[in-house]
C-alpha cells in the first residue's frame, strides 16, 4: 500500500451538479478497486495560469488515497477516457509527503471545528449581553 | 606631490568581501517539503519571466533545489504556474 494524491482539472462548462458527479464517479472507480480515500479536496472554480484547451478557468479537484500501485493506471486510464477532465496530475507521497500531508490534513480539520465553533460562541455572547 | 596625487585615500575601509552568507532556507527553517499546491511560495524561486532561478542565487541547498524542481514542474503542469511569462512579479 501507498499513498497517493491526485489532482484533475474539469472544464468549466459543467454545471455544479454535473462536476460533482464527475468527482463522485472518479471516486468510485478508485473505492471498487480497492482504494482508501484519505482526503478530498475542491478548490472550486480557479483561474489557470495558461489556456488549456482554449480555456483559462477550471475545477480543480484532490483526491488523497491509500492504494496498490496498479490502481493508478486504471485511474488514469478512466482520466483519458473522460473529456470533462482537461488536465490530471496523479503521484506517490513519499514519506516527507505523507507527513506534511498528514499535518495539513489535521490543520483543515482544526480549522473547520474552529469555524463550527465560532458562530456558537458568538451565540453564547449575544445570550450573556442580552 | 606627485605621489600625493596617485594615492586614493578613504576615509572609511571599502567594503570589497562584506557580503552576506548564503543559506539555505529550508536547512535554517526546517522545511522537509515543498508544496506544489502554494504558488505563492515557489515565486520566489523563480524569475520574471517564471524560470528557476539558480542555487547560486537562491542559496538553497541541491538536495533542497531538486525539491523546489519538482514542486515548480508540478505546479505549471496543473497551470498553478506558468510555463512563460512576462513580468510575473
Amino acid at each position: 500500500m501507498n499513498h497517493y494524491e491526485t489532482v484533475f482539472i474539469l472544464t468549466p462548462v459543467l454545471s455544479d451538479v454535473q462536476m460533482k458527479e464527475a468527482v463522485e464517479k472518479f471516486k468510485t472507480v478508485l473505492t471498487d478497486n480497492g482504494a482508501a480515500i484519505v482526503n478530498e479536496e475542491n478548490w472550486g472554480l480557479r483561474k489557470l495560469a495558461y489556456p488549456i484547451d482554449k480555456k483559462t478557468t477550471g475545477f480543480y479537484t484532490l483526491i488523497e488515497f491509500d492504494a496498490e500501485p496498479t490502481i493508478v493506471a486504471k485511474l488514469e486510464t478512466a482520466y483519458r477516457r473522460d473529456e470533462k477532465v482537461i488536465r490530471f496530475l496523479t503521484f506517490r507521497n513519499n514519506k516527507f509527503a505523507a507527513e506534511y500531508a498528514a499535518k495539513r490534513r489535521s490543520l483543515k480539520k482544526a480549522a473547520k471545528e474552529a469555524a463550527a465553533e465560532a458562530p456558537a460562541a458568538e451565540e453564547a455572547q449575544t445570550e450573556t449581553n442580552a | 606631490m606627485a605621489q600625493a596625487q596617485s594615492e586614493i585615500r578613504y576615509l572609511t575601509p571599502l567594503s570589497v568581501d562584506n557580503k552576506k552568507k548564503k543559506y539555505c532556507r529550508f536547512k535554517r527553517s526546517g522545511i522537509k517539503y515543498i508544496d506544489y499546491k502554494d504558488p505563492e511560495f515557489l515565486k520566489k524561486f523563480l524569475n520574471e519571466q517564471g524560470k528557476i532561478l539558480p542555487r547560486r542565487i537562491t542559496g538553497t541547498s541541491l538536495k533542497f533545489q531538486r525539491r523546489v524542481a519538482r514542486a515548480v514542474k508540478r505546479a505549471r503542469h496543473l497551470a498553478l504556474l506558468p510555463f512563460v511569462t512576462d513580468l510575473m512579479k
